[in-house]
């Protein structure tokens, strides 16, 4: 039968030069600790967590709010951010309670995702929340991480992650080079798009050293950061200039390796969550919409060329959902799934959904749809960046294709009829 | 699969406890499933959710995969693969609608035991997704009802016993009122079964022809004119069972697409690769959501996940069959048999040809409500859209053009 067996598949060697090292004692899996419900079934506690959190994006992340944010120079409201962290724990959720978290896990993290996701919180979610902190959470301990992670689940402090971020992950991909493995280093080499890095107090760099990938954390000031006009108004990119710049290392070879891995894993999670948040927003305001906007004497939504629209745009919302959550549960619990198929599903399927349902989205809404005052058009930004961040969902197919065609073990072949 | 609540807990025990013992002392490998399927009604586990003494216990719904898990385990058969329409649709309408506690076990029972093989017979020549406009009728004499008419796509109609029919009482009043619900002895006079040939070349459905046959008002269920209100119950459980369970990954139609694409590699191309990713990926999707509206189903919540199964179950299937037959090349065009067989089953044949599931596919998107309809479902039922135009609201059926 076509039992696929993917947790067996091997993960494919970084690169050909890269030297073999002597093993390094396994490290426990991250999140392993966490108590978890039953696949897709929510407790009574994240439940509260979402309608808690709904109700305040609902009254500080308005529609009038996010347009004020998106015309200052930094972006987004630094206090804000603050009262995220420090009042309402939402950035540290999935951290555990002996680094500073709340101990809750991915799950509850994926929710809060999409809850903000959904509002187009401005904010540096996707460096700090998505990248940053988890890179710190898998790391191993260390004065540099005992000293960060706390600041940025605080909110105190805010990050951004240096590193090949319209891919998957991929340890040979990394522009920066890194000189050096003490304590210090000093990096060289520049990335056009890093999302998030002009809002953020320090960087988080994957960069490439003597013995394999390092990861670094230098304070902006210390880097050459030139904000770039963005096609997503609420999520803005910036050119990270490193020539020279001194870094701290955080861990180096295996260890960092697992850092950035469990990073790129946990964005691929929160990302997803995020377009489901998304999504969901856009059909809503569209049904609503299409049962008001009378044309032709009845509202648009009875005719069928327009509800068979939303209903396709249900059926893709849902299974966007399905995969988003099934990741979550795969990452935080790996004897569920193989974790990084998971993602790649989720990533797939969501960015898939959330781009074609913004852009369903403003043709359901007509004219008024493709206008600067209706929010239609923050959200498709939101969804189109949201598609090429971390990888499109071609570059996630192709991993499936590797992980589940290529892996094909023995098959049973159809019975074709030879006439 | 645990369940939420810790009520559930201890029914689930009490359920897994009663199968284990059923399937203990009818050993389902040397007992007929005759036997074996009649104790579990007796011990009220053909329907978990039925009341006591009428093949149930009373309990949540989703606890049957409990039993039904521990009979395949056993080597036992599912009821519901034997008997598929009459578990599915025939037994939660009679539960509901019956006229008597003792009419519903002396139809459950032999039903459970699949002793009677059960079929629908609502579709007709002129009324198709548009059930509710059906001509059949049916006129009183007496303590007896009077039908004549044509029924159509009916399977497993030339192996059954009963047949769940919808037929038209009153034409002047308008189309949804006028209709009454009885159970057909299929084995009477005036019953007329012709096998309906398909364009895969066999025949898994029929034609019902009704001369004349008579029903005793006994096998009426629920109110005269009131036919509607029952056959929505017979449809939605329908639906359900054709949204399907989720099975493990990998399994299904996509099986059939990585089989063939493991045995083809001369035919790969990057274009093909990229076709079959997105439909392994879709499958899971599919696999996923159905996995989450079960969970949602358990607490007692049923959400918009499952309705959309149906539709994207069907859809699925074609594309991915029509991916087996670009991948297979010119030799899907070859086709072995097309020499009228009947089915005395429904589901899977294992035997079935690529091409011939393949054009079996196309019936997917038609049978059990056409995806256009199944579209408009989701838009109103599920998002609270406005209803379509419609040409036939509160007119007396008999004034409706039809055709």
């Amino acid at each position: 039968m076509a039992e696929n067996d993917d947790d067996k598949t091997p993960s494919v060697p970084a690169s050909g030069d890269e030297p073999v090292r002597p093993a390094v004692p396994e490290e426990p899996t991250v999140q392993a600790t966490v108590p978890s419900t039953p696949e897709f079934d929510f407790s009574a506690e994240q439940n509260e967590l979402r309608t808690g959190l709904r109700r305040f994006v609902e009254r500080q992340s308005d529609e009038a709010t996010v347009r004020r944010l998106i015309e200052t120079d930094l972006g987004y409201d630094r206090a804000l951010w603050g009262r995220l962290g420090s009042e309402l724990g939402a950035l540290a959720l999935a951290v555990p309670e002996d680094l500073g978290g709340a101990g809750a896990g991915l799950v509850d993290q994926a929710i809060a995702a999409e809850e903000l996701g959904a509002a187009l919180f401005c904010g540096p979610l996707l460096g700090t929340v998505g990248l940053a902190i988890p890179a710190l959470v898998a790391a191993p301990a260390g004065p540099v991480r005992d000293e960060l992670l706390p600041a940025l689940a605080e909110g105190t402090r805010t990050a951004a992650f240096v590193g090949a971020l319209f891919a998957p992950y991929d340890p040979s991909a990394t522009t920066i080079a890194s000189s050096g493995a003490g304590e210090r280093t000093t990096l060289s080499g520049t990335v056009e798009q890093v999302p998030d890095a002009g809002a953020a107090d320090v960087l988080l760099v994957a960069a490439s050293g003597p013995d394999g990938p390092v990861l670094v954390a230098v304070e902006s000031a210390d880097a050459r950061i030139t904000v770039r006009g963005s096609l997503d108004l609420t999520r803005r990119h910036a050119r990270v200039d490193l020539d020279g710049a001194q870094g701290r290392v955080v861990a180096s070879g295996a260890g960092a390796d697992r850092a950035i891995r469990h990073a790129y894993a946990v964005a691929g999670v929160l990302l997803a969550a995020e377009q489901v948040g998304i999504a969901q927003h856009l059909l809503d305001i569209t049904v609503a919409y299409a049962k008001e906007r009378l044309q032709f004497g009845r509202p648009i939504g009875s005719f069928q060329a327009v509800k068979h629209r939303c209903a396709d745009m249900l059926v893709a919302v849902e299974h966007a959902r399905s995969t988003a959550y099934h990741a979550a549960w795969a990452v935080q619990d790996p004897s569920l799934d193989d974790p990084e198929l998971a993602v790649a599903i989720a990533q797939s399927t969501c960015s898939e959904a959330c781009y074609r349902i913004a852009a369903d989205a403003i043709q359901m809404h007509g004219g008024i749809g493709f206008t600067w005052e209706h929010q239609a058009h923050l959200y498709y930004k939101r969804a189109i960046a949201d598609a090429a961040l971390l990888g499109s969902a071609e570059a996630y197919r192709e991993v499936v294709s590797s992980r589940v065609l290529d892996a094909l073990g023995d098959v049973r072949a159809p019975v074709v009829a030879t006439g | 699969m645990s369940p939420g609540t810790s009520t559930t807990t201890s029914d689930a025990l009490r359920v897994e406890e009663a199968a284990r013992k059923v399937v203990a002392e009818h050993d389902p490998r040397s007992v007929p499933s005759e036997e074996l399927l009649g104790a579990l009604f007796d011990a009220g586990l053909a329907w978990v959710s039925f009341p006591e003494g009428l093949g149930g216990l009373g309990l949540s719904r989703g606890l049957q995969s409990i039993v039904d898990g521990i009979v395949v385990d056993a080597g036992g058969p599912r009821g519901f693969a034997l008997n598929p329409i009459g578990y599915g649709m025939g037994a939660p309408t009679v539960v509901e609608y019956a006229q008597s506690t003792e009419q519903a076990r002396d139809w459950l029972r032999p039903l459970a035991t699949c002793e009677d093989i059960w079929c629908q017979l609502f579709s007709e020549p002129g009324a198709g997704s548009d059930v509710a406009g059906l001509a059949t009728t049916a006129v009183r004499d007496g303590d007896e009802w009077v039908l004549n008419g044509q029924k159509v796509w009916t399977t497993l109609a030339h192996v059954s016993r009963w047949g769940m029919v919808v037929a038209r009482t009153d034409p002047d009043q308008p189309k949804h009122r006028g209709l009454t619900y009885f159970v057909l002895d299929m084995h009477q006079p005036g019953v007329d079964v012709r096998p309906l040939r398909q364009m895969t070349g066999q025949a898994e459905f029929n034609e019902v022809y009704l001369n004349d046959a008579r029903i005793p008002d006994a096998n009426r269920l629920g109110e005269v004119g009131a036919g509607w209100k029952v056959a929505i119950t017979t449809l939605m459980n329908e639906r359900t069972a054709i949204g399907g369970v989720a099975g493990k990954r990998g399994t299904g139609p996509i099986a059939e697409a990585l089989g063939l694409w493991s045995a083809m590699p001369e035919r790969r191309t990057p274009v093909l690769r990229d076709r079959l990713s997105a439909l392994w990926t879709k499958t899971e999707a599919h696999r996923l959501t159905l996995a989450r509206a079960r969970r949602t189903a358990t607490k007692g919540q049923p959400g918009p996940e499952g309705s959309v199964s149906k539709l994207v179950a069907a859809e699925l299937n074609q594309d991915v069959y029509e991916f087996c037959m670009d991948l297979l090349g010119p030799e899907a065009l070859l086709y072995d048999d097309y020499t009228l067989r009947r089915a005395d089953r429904i589901g899977h044949d294992p035997g079935a040809t690529l091409q011939q599931r393949f054009l079996r596919s196309r019936a997917n998107t038609i049978e059990g409500g056409t995806s256009e309809v199944m579209r408009n479902i989701l838009g109103e039922r599920v998002l609270g859209l406005p209803g379509d135009m419609r040409a036939d609201s509160d007119r007396p059926w008999r004034e409706v053009p039809r055709g």
